[in-house]
């Protein structure tokens, strides 16, 4: 793993560099040079720009010109803040642009670009149309390369034009970096106030970037870990009254609340499995804590653990097959991996200090867990065996990483000492951490899967991708 | 005898009152500097002492089988070690007295509810203020009193009723309440 990862940095390195070795050439003959230097895909089959991993020393610097039409200017800035949160790209200030007259007829004035530094130039327009709604159509072009790296036009009525930025910096993002984007998503999370000892808790829902905060709840309950289905209009939460705790179960569309159920016991804990079709969760029963599973079709109940340990916080990986959780049965709270069915279960965590909270990635590949030792907290991650683990962030208090629909990025909540908790962001390099788009107070955040499929016919009608050929 | 749970309840008020002083609003000094006098007397910030009486009386300590009665003269609070759910020596004499409180008024039936300090994760401090509930449980029905009359509940981290990361505060946070559901005077 170790050796991959330096792998890839050498790798990034050598892209950043032949890169620029190729924008000075680029320049010196004052033509485009069609040299392939691209990584090999990684995930969407298309030619990455960016290599994500690691040894990203220098964001990539993108300008972002205002769009023509209706909010032109404000798409270009969400865009821009999104990129920017990303870590992996340096918006350049639009203050230094020479060409200022884009428009999507036509191609950029490449050395206009290039003469400050514009590794990748994104322009477009907004159009009304008959039916009221507008069209908001854009290009991403490599001034130094000389060629389009992705174009495409998202209808929508006028109102949504921030979640249409949000789509365009999922496309930059995808097109450059191979990934898939996380930029059209929601954060669900308990929003906090009050003081210590009195502290309202209410659901809330977020825009990723910070945008468009919605209370769900009225503050008579405490709310605890919030998490989404894999359909982003479906989430699960457990809520504690002053004489009961229960497991909700909440369509954000519909506004229907239903109670998973009632249970001899006290059931938290809930994670959907990545369909949708079941919850697993954890039940209290004479003080034994165990992991049980509900199909919330037949609403039938299966025991997955029976040991005396506390076995709680279960999470399915992506193929549904197998569930990550933590159990202290041998002492300290370790992290141990069962089938869905609750056979073979096993631990993984290596180390000393407790595990807890792990959340298994979307990809598959990593187990995200809470760590604590040493008065301190933090958030890492290991391979699903349990080796390569290393930490990405560590403080007074942190814990619960949620991860961003491409499992790129965790986000978790943070306190600080005898103040209040936060929403952060890291990144699995454990380079970009920073509070996440949303800076009020909160915990328990977990990441939505993109709101609709990214589009598969980019560039179609708009002039191909001519950086790729 | 001053119990924890009394003196938890004194250490509380004097948090409160010290607060509220902090926050008491300063004195504008504009009036002041230019000579012209003191606050103006319509200022709504500075309420005057009032013209109602002030009578006094003594605290009482409950009519016996109260609510009151219980968490004044028994004690409705035992604490825990660090990641600890064993009920400690210490705290026998007070569940001892739950126990005999319990077996004097039998129509009382209790919710044990299991807190945890912030130091751990949110879904872990819930099976582990479970734990301290049931122990709590556990004893008491080893003194006499009825199972069907104990139910629990863990609430976490999520009630705390000490402020400050201080070691003192996550060891009063780290309890067991006892908390009268019905059947009191």
């Amino acid at each position: 793993m170790r050796l991959n990862l330096l792998l890839s940095t050498v790798a990034a390195i050598g892209i950043a560099a032949t890169s620029f070795a190729q924008a000075q050439s680029a320049r010196d003959l004052n033509g485009p040079s069609r040299q392939q230097t691209q990584a090999q895909p990684a995930q969407t089959g298309e030619p990455i720009e960016v290599e994500i991993d690691q040894g990203v020393l220098r964001p990539f610097q993108i300008a972002v010109a205002p769009f023509s039409g209706q909010n032109g200017t404000s798409i270009a800035d969400v865009l821009s803040g999104d990129l920017r949160r990303s870590g992996f790209f340096e918006p350049i200030n639009p203050a230094s642009f020479i060409e200022t007259n884009l428009s999507l007829a036509n191609a950029p004035n490449f050395p206009q670009w290039t003469q400050i530094g514009a590794q990748a130039v994104l322009y477009g327009s907004v159009t009304p149309r008959p039916d009221g709604r507008n069209d908001f159509g854009f290009r991403l072009y490599d001034p130094y390369r000389q060629c389009q790296l992705v174009s495409y036009n998202f209808t929508a009525t006028p109102e949504q034009w921030r979640r249409i930025a949000h789509k365009i910096a999922d496309v930059v993002y995808a097109r450059m970096t191979g990934e898939t984007g996380i930029f059209d998503t929601r954060i669900i999370y308990v929003a906090e106030s009050g003081t210590e000892l009195n502290r309202l808790s209410r659901l809330a829902i977020v825009d990723q970037d910070g945008y468009n905060p919605v209370f769900l709840t009225d503050g008579s309950e405490i709310i605890l870990t919030p998490r989404f289905s894999s359909n982003p209009d479906e989430i699960t939460y457990m809520a504690l009254g002053e004489d009961y705790s229960r497991i909700y179960l909440y369509n954000l569309t519909t506004g229907r609340r239903e109670s998973l159920g009632e249970f001899e016991g006290q059931a938290f804990a809930p994670r959907y499995s990545p369909d949708g079709s079941r919850v697993a969760f954890s039940i209290i029963r004479g003080g034994n804590t165990d992991v049980y599973v509900m199909n919330l079709g037949t609403r039938q109940l299966s025991r997955l653990t029976s040991d005396p340990g506390i076995d709680t916080s279960p999470s399915f990986s992506p193929d549904a097959t197998r569930i990550v959780f933590n159990s202290d049965r041998t002492g300290t709270p370790r992290l141990y991996v069962m089938n869905a069915d609750g056979s073979g279960q096993r631990p993984i965590s290596r180390g000393g200090g407790s595990y807890t909270a792990p959340a298994w990635s979307p990809r598959g590949d990593l187990i995200a867990f809470t760590k604590s030792g040493g008065g301190q907290f933090g958030i890492g991650v290991m391979n699903i065996d349990g080796s390569g683990e290393r930490m990405l962030s560590r403080s007074y208090f942190e814990e619960g990483p949620s991860w961003a629909p491409n499992g790129r990025y965790l986000m978790f909540s943070r306190q600080t000492r005898g103040g209040n908790t936060n929403l952060w962001m890291v990144d699995l390099s454990g380079r970009v951490i920073a509070q996440s788009g949303y800076q009020g107070r909160g915990s328990d955040p977990a990441w939505s899967p993109l709101l609709d499929e990214s589009p598969n016919n980019l560039g179609v009608g708009q002039g191909a991708d001519s950086c790729s050929s | 005898m001053m119990t924890a749970s009394n003196m938890t309840r004194f250490a509380l008020v004097g948090l409160v009152a010290l607060s509220m002083a902090a926050c008491a609003p300063r004195r504008p000094v504009t009036g002041v500097a230019d000579g012209t006098g003191g606050p103006a007397i319509d200022n709504p910030a500075y309420p005057g002492p009032g013209n109602g009486g002030i009578d006094g009386g003594n605290i009482g300590s409950g009519a016996p089988g109260s609510e009151q009665d219980f968490v004044v003269n028994v004690g409705d609070r035992i604490y825990f070690d660090l990641d600890s759910y064993s009920v400690s020596p210490e705290a026998y004499p007070r569940l001892d007295a739950q126990a005999a409180w319990l077996a004097r008024y039998p129509q009382i039936t209790v919710r044990i509810e299991g807190n945890a300090d912030e130091r751990g994760t949110r879904e872990y401090n819930l099976a582990l203020g479970a734990r301290r509930a049931e122990s709590i449980r556990n004893y008491l029905i080893e003194r006499g009193v009825s199972a069907g009359r104990i139910d629990t509940i863990s609430f976490g981290k999520e009630r705390p009723i000490a402020e400050g990361a201080t070691e003192d505060s996550w060891a009063r946070n780290r309890n067991g309440h006892t908390a009268i559901v019905s059947g009191a005077q």
